[in-house]
C-alpha cells in the first residue's frame, strides 16, 4: 500500500447503517435548506464536467413540468474508469438516498439508474437493494420509485442527452443544448442527472454537514474524489483522495518509479508528461480532470517502456468507433486524426501534417456537438504536443 | 410576442423570442452557410457548418440550433468561425466521393458550392472514400441512393420521417460506420418507400437522386421509326422555369410546349386532358358509390372514397392500410390514363402503330417513374407510359439542346388530347382534385354550378395540413333525387404524415367523409419529388398561386365541358365507367407488407 503523505479518506465507502435516519431527517428539511447545503459544500459533478450540484437541483426544482425525473448516470464508460462500479457494489444505498433527496427537492416521483450494459452483473444485487429502498420509502411515506435501465454498450450514451434518447428508445445521440436537462431532459421533462459518485457524496453532506465536506480539497475543488488508478502502477485500484494534490505526489505514491506520463481523465482527458508533474494539481481549478466526458477520476500511469504513439492510437481507435456519428467534426475528425498519425508514422505525410491535425483537433473542440467530440482534442493535443518525437519516429 | 435584443457582427438587432441566431442573421441579410438545415424540417444541428462565435465564449455555437438570447454578442465572420467552417467543410469533402465532374448534381450540389466558396484545396485531409466500402442502390426505377456521396446531414431521414411519417430511411451504426440506411439495408424498391422523392428534393449532394431517363428519351427521339408522344403534368408548367433561371411562380406553359417541339417530340400533348378525364371517371365512381350506399344499401360499397392520382399515396396505402384498398378510387392516375389512350385511341387517330409509339411523360414526381413500371400498366397491350422524366430532367434536356428557354415564343398543345380545362390545371395543387371533382359532380347532380363564387372552392385550397369542406345538395335533378339534402363531406390532406392522420381516423370509423383527396407530397404535386430544387413553403406558395392563376385564365374551368373529353366519350369510350373505361382507365391495387 502507498504510504506517503497523501491524505487518504474513507468517506464514500464507509459502510454506514444510518441511511434511514439520514433520509428521514433530510427530507423533512426545506428544499431551500437542502439546496443551500449543497451549494455551501461546493460539491461539483463527479462525472467530469464539474457542474455545481446544488445549482443543478435548484434549476430543476424551478422548472415547470408535468413530471420530473432523477437519473443516476451509471454508464461508466470512460476508458480507465471503474469507480462507479465499486460505489454501486459497496454503498448503493447512499446513491439511492441521494436520489430520493433530490426527488424531494425537485418534486420527482420517478428515478432511474442508467446502468452501463457491461455492468449487467451488478443488476441482481442492485435490484435487491432497490427493493429494500422502496420498503424504506414506504415506511417513511415518501412517494418515489427507482428503476434500473440497462444500457447497451455505447460509450456516447453516458452523455446525458444521448442517455435520455437511449432511455426513450431512440438512437443514443446527443441533443442540441440549450435546452439543458434541468429544463428538458428525459421525455422532455425537467430532469436532474447526476453521476453515481456525486449522489453518494450528497449523502455525506446530508450526514456530516456541508462544512465538513468543504473543509476537504482546495478552492473550487471541494471534497474528496474517487480515483481509478491503472496502468504502470504496482497498486492499481480505487482510491478516495482529497482534491488538490499535485501529480508529482500522486506519481510518487502510485507510480512504479519510472512514470513518464499520466493520463488524467481517461481517453477524453489530458496527458501530463513527467516534466509537468510538479506543476499540475488535480482538481477542477487546474482544468485537468475538468474536461473528461462521462466520468472523472481515471488516472492512467505510463512508464518509459510505453509508446505514447500507441497510447494515442488506442484512444483514437476508441473514439472512431464510439462517436455517435451524428456531427461532422466528431465522426470524420476522429477518423482523420487516427489516419493522420498513422500516415505520419509511416512517413506518408510530413511531420508538419501533425500541425494540421492539431488545428483540426482544436476545431473539433470548438465545433463538435457534445463532450465526446469536444474532448478528443484533450488527449490528442496533449499527447502530440508533449511527445511529438514519438509520433514521428 | 416578446422581443430579444442581440448584437450580430457589431450591429444591434431585435428578433422575436424563440428565433434562432440563424434566423436573426437572415433578417439582417447576413448569410450563414448551412447544410443539415432545411426550412421544411426540424433542427438537427449536426453538420456544424453554421457555427458562429459568441463573444466571451470559448466554443462556437451552431446558429441553426441556438436560440437568440438577450444581450448576446455574435460574430458570424471571425477568424475562428471561418477556420472552423473551413475545417468542417474539409472533413465533409474528405468522406464524400467528390467526383464532381461525373456527378448528376454537378453544379447544384450544396457541398460543392461551399467547398468552392471556402477554397478547399487539394493538399487537404486524407481521402476516406477509397478506404471504405459503399453501396450504390440503383435498383429502384425512381430513386438512386449512393452512400459514397452522403454527408450524413439526415435531411432525407427527417423528410421521410416528419413530412411523410414513413421512416424508409434512418440512421444505422455509429462512429465511422454510421450511415443512412433503409430497413436492413435492403434495396429501396424492396422496403416501404413510396418513391415520393421528398428525400431527393432535400438531399444537398448527389447521394439521393432521381433515376434519370434522359439518354433513353434522346435515343427514342433520334430513332426515325418512333413516334414520340409527350404528356406534361399540371404542376410542371408552373415550376419548370425555376430550373431554367426564372423566379418561382412563373407560368411557362407556352414556352414548355415550344421547347418540347424543338426537342423533337412528335406529339406534344397534355396530361391535363386526362386529368379532366379522371374527374369524369372518378366523379362518376363517387356518385355510383353514393348510390350504392344510400339507395341500394349495399354493404360492399366502400366509403369514403379516396383519390388515386398520386402514386406515392397509392404505394403508401398498399403498404400501410391494405385493408382500405377498397376505398381507393379504381380510376388510374392521369398519367396512366393518358398512356393507355395514347397507344390506343390516339395511335389510331394519327395512324401510328402503337409498337412504334414511345410514350413519354414529364412529371413533377419521382413516384410516377415507379408507377409507369407497374406490371398492371399495360392496358394498351404495350407499356402504356414508356419513359417518365421529372421537371428537372426536362430542364436539363432543354439546356443540353441549347434552347434559350426564356426567348421562346408561346406555342399551343397539339390536338387531340391536348386540350384541358382549369379544373385539370389545379390537379397540381393540394385540394385541386377535390375542387375539380366537386365542380363536375355538383353540376352533374343538380344541373347548377357549385355554390361558390366564381367556381372557386376556397375551403379546399391552401397549405393547411388537413382541410375539410362540405356541400349540401339541394334540388338535385330527378335521377339524383336520393341525394337531396345530403351533405357531401370531403377532406383533403397533403404530405403522407397528414394522410396518416386522416386514414387513422377512417380506420377507427371516426371519419364520416364521402370523399378524401390525398396527395403524397407537401402542397400537392407542385411540391413533388421531381420538381426543381430548392423547395420550401414560400416557393410552394408561389407555385400554388401560379396554378390558380392558370385556372382562372382558362376559358373552360369544368372538366365535363372539355370538348375533347366529350368527343372521346362519343367516339371511343362511350360512357364513364363503361366497358372501355374499365379496360383502359381503371386499375387494381396490390396489398403489400408494412416491413
Amino acid at each position: 500500500m502507498p504510504k506517503k503523505n497523501l491524505k487518504r479518506l474513507d468517506l464514500i465507502f464507509k459502510n454506514e447503517l444510518d441511511g434511514e435516519q439520514i433520509l428521514e431527517k433530510t427530507i423533512k428539511r426545506s428544499k431551500q435548506d437542502i439546496i443551500n447545503d449543497l451549494i455551501i459544500s461546493g460539491l461539483k459533478g463527479r462525472g467530469g464536467a464539474g457542474y455545481p450540484t446544488g445549482l443543478k437541483w435548484k434549476l430543476a426544482g424551478e422548472s415547470e413540468g408535468d413530471m420530473k425525473y432523477v437519473i443516476c448516470n451509471a454508464d461508466e464508460g470512460e476508458p480507465g474508469t471503474f469507480k462507479d462500479r465499486e460505489i454501486l457494489t459497496q454503498v448503493p444505498m447512499k446513491v439511492l438516498i441521494g436520489m430520493a433527496v433530490c426527488a424531494k427537492v425537485i418534486g420527482a416521483h420517478q428515478g432511474f439508474i442508467y446502468l452501463r450494459g457491461e455492468y449487467k452483473f451488478l443488476l441482481d444485487n442492485l435490484n435487491e437493494v432497490i427493493d429494500d429502498f422502496h420498503v424504506l420509502l414506504n415506511k417513511i411515506g415518501f412517494d418515489f420509485r427507482v428503476k434500473v435501465f440497462l444500457g447497451s454498450g455505447a460509450y456516447i450514451c453516458g452523455e446525458e442527452s444521448a442517455l435520455f434518447e437511449s432511455m426513450e428508445g431512440h438512437r443514443g445521440e446527443p441533443r442540441n443544448k440549450p435546452p439543458y436537462p434541468t429544463q428538458s431532459g428525459y421525455r422532455k421533462m425537467p430532469t436532474v442527472i447526476n453521476n453515481v459518485e456525486t449522489l453518494a457524496h450528497t449523502y455525506s453532506i446530508f450526514k456530516y454537514g456541508p462544512d465538513k465536506f468543504k473543509d476537504l480539497g482546495v478552492q473550487d475543488s471541494r471534497g474528496s474524489k474517487v480515483f481509478s488508478v491503472s496502468g504502470d502502477t504496482p497498486t492499481p485500484g480505487i482510491y478516495e483522495l482529497e482534491f488538490g494534490m499535485s501529480l508529482q505526489k500522486f506519481v510518487e505514491d502510485f507510480g512504479d518509479g519510472d512514470a513518464k506520463a499520466v493520463q488524467v481523465g481517461g481517453a477524453s482527458g489530458f496527458c501530463v508528461p513527467r516534466k509537468k508533474f510538479g506543476r499540475t494539481v488535480i482538481g477542477y481549478q487546474g482544468k485537468l480532470t475538468g474536461e473528461s466526458l462521462p466520468t472523472g477520476g481515471s488516472m492512467m500511469i505510463f512508464n518509459s517502456s510505453r509508446s505514447m504513439y500507441n497510447v494515442l492510437h488506442n484512444y483514437l481507435e476508441f473514439f472512431v468507433e464510439e462517436s455517435c456519428g451524428q456531427c461532422t467534426p466528431c465522426r470524420v475528425g476522429t477518423q482523420q486524426l487516427l489516419l493522420g498519425i498513422e500516415a505520419v508514422k509511416r512517413g506518408e505525410r510530413p511531420s508538419e501534417y501533425l500541425d494540421k491535425l492539431l488545428k483540426l483537433a482544436e476545431n473539433m473542440r470548438v465545433t463538435a456537438k457534445c463532450g465526446l467530440g469536444q474532448s478528443v482534442a484533450n488527449s490528442f493535443s496533449s499527447i502530440v504536443e508533449n511527445f511529438k518525437e514519438e509520433m514521428i519516429y | 410576442m416578446s422581443k430579444i435584443n442581440l448584437v450580430i457582427d457589431h450591429i444591434q438587432v431585435s428578433v422575436e423570442s424563440g428565433s434562432t441566431i440563424l434566423e436573426a442573421a437572415k433578417k439582417m441579410n447576413i448569410k450563414i452557410p448551412t447544410l443539415c438545415h432545411h426550412e421544411d424540417l426540424c433542427v438537427a444541428g449536426n453538420c456544424r457548418v453554421c457555427m458562429v462565435e459568441q463573444v466571451g465564449s470559448d466554443r462556437l455555437l451552431p446558429s441553426c440550433a441556438t436560440p437568440a438570447a438577450e444581450g448576446m454578442e455574435i460574430l458570424t465572420n471571425s477568424l475562428k468561425v471561418r477556420n472552423a467552417r473551413k475545417s468542417v467543410i474539409e472533413l465533409l469533402v474528405s468522406e464524400h466521393r467528390a467526383e464532381c465532374t461525373r456527378c448528376y448534381k454537378n453544379g447544384t450540389c450544396e457541398l460543392q458550392h461551399l467547398s468552392s466558396e471556402y477554397l478547399i484545396g487539394e493538399d487537404s485531409l486524407i481521402d476516406l472514400v477509397p478506404l471504405k466500402e459503399f453501396t450504390i442502390d440503383y435498383f429502384s426505377p425512381s430513386i438512386i441512393k449512393d452512400d459514397s456521396k452522403c454527408i450524413r446531414c439526415q435531411r432525407c431521414v427527417r423528410s421521410c420521417d416528419q413530412l411523410q411519417n414513413i421512416g424508409a430511411l434512418s440512421v444505422a451504426y455509429k462512429g465511422q460506420k454510421m450511415k443512412i440506411a433503409s430497413f436492413f439495408e435492403k434495396p429501396m424498391y424492396e422496403v416501404v418507400c413510396t418513391n415520393c422523392g421528398q428525400c431527393v428534393n432535400r438531399c444537398p449532394t448527389g447521394a439521393l437522386i432521381e433515376r434519370n431517363y434522359i439518354d433513353e428519351v434522346w435515343s427514342a427521339i433520334n430513332d426515325p421509326q418512333k413516334h414520340l408522344v409527350v404528356q406534361t403534368a399540371p404542376a410542371v408548367r408552373i415550376a419548370l422555369g425555376e430550373a431554367l433561371g426564372m423566379e418561382p411562380g412563373k407560368i411557362v406553359t407556352g414556352k414548355m410546349v415550344a421547347a418540347l417541339r424543338r426537342l423533337g417530340f412528335d406529339s406534344v400533348l397534355d396530361t391535363d386532358f386526362s386529368a379532366d378525364l379522371t374527374i369524369i371517371e372518378e366523379g362518376n365512381e363517387l356518385l355510383q358509390r353514393l348510390k350504392g350506399a344510400l339507395v341500394d344499401k349495399d354493404p360492399n360499397v366502400k366509403l369514403p372514397m379516396t383519390t388515386s392520382c398520386s402514386p406515392g399515396w397509392i404505394k403508401y396505402i398498399e403498404h400501410m392500410y391494405p385493408q382500405l384498398l377498397g376505398n381507393v378510387s379504381t380510376a388510374k392516375s392521369p398519367q396512366q390514363m393518358f398512356g393507355a389512350l395514347a397507344k390506343t385511341y390516339y395511335a389510331n387517330k394519327i395512324n401510328v402503330e402503337p409498337e412504334n409509339m414511345v410514350s413519354v411523360s414529364v412529371m413533377p414526381c419521382t413516384a410516377k417513374k415507379y408507377e409507369a413500371n407497374r406490371p398492371e400498366m399495360h392496358s394498351s397491350g404495350y407499356k402504356d407510359v414508356d419513359l417518365v422524366l421529372t421537371t428537372r430532367e426536362l430542364a436539363r434536356m432543354i439546356q443540353q439542346a441549347g434552347i434559350d428557354f426564356l426567348a421562346l415564343e408561346n406555342e399551343e398543345y397539339d390536338s387531340i388530347m391536348g386540350m384541358s380545362t382549369g379544373a385539370a390545371v389545379i390537379f397540381g395543387a393540394t385540394g385541386g382534385v377535390m375542387e375539380a371533382a366537386l365542380r363536375t359532380a355538383y353540376e352533374v347532380v343538380t344541373g347548377r354550378d357549385v355554390p361558390f363564387d366564381g367556381l372557386n372552392i376556397l375551403p379546399v385550397r391552401g397549405m393547411e395540413e388537413v382541410k375539410e369542406a362540405s356541400i349540401k345538395i339541394e334540388n338535385p335533378l330527378p335521377a339524383w333525387a336520393f341525394l337531396d339534402g345530403v351533405e357531401l363531406k370531403t377532406c383533403v390532406a397533403h404530405g403522407l404524415a397528414n394522410a396518416k392522420k386522416v386514414m387513422d381516423r377512417v380506420v377507427k370509423g371516426e371519419a364520416n367523409y364521402h370523399f378524401i383527396e390525398i396527395m403524397a407530397c407537401p402542397g400537392g404535386c407542385l411540391g413533388g419529388g421531381g420538381q426543381p430544387i430548392p423547395t420550401n413553403k414560400e416557393i410552394r406558395e408561389k407555385r400554388t398561386r401560379a396554378i390558380y392563376e392558370e385556372d382562372a385564365g382558362k376559358p373552360i374551368r369544368k372538366s365535363h365541358e372539355n370538348p375533347e373529353v366529350i368527343k372521346i366519350y362519343d367516339e371511343f369510350l362511350v360512357k364513364p365507367l363503361g366497358h372501355k373505361s374499365h379496360e383502359l382507365l381503371h386499375t387494381s391495387y396490390t396489398e403489400r407488407n408494412r416491413y
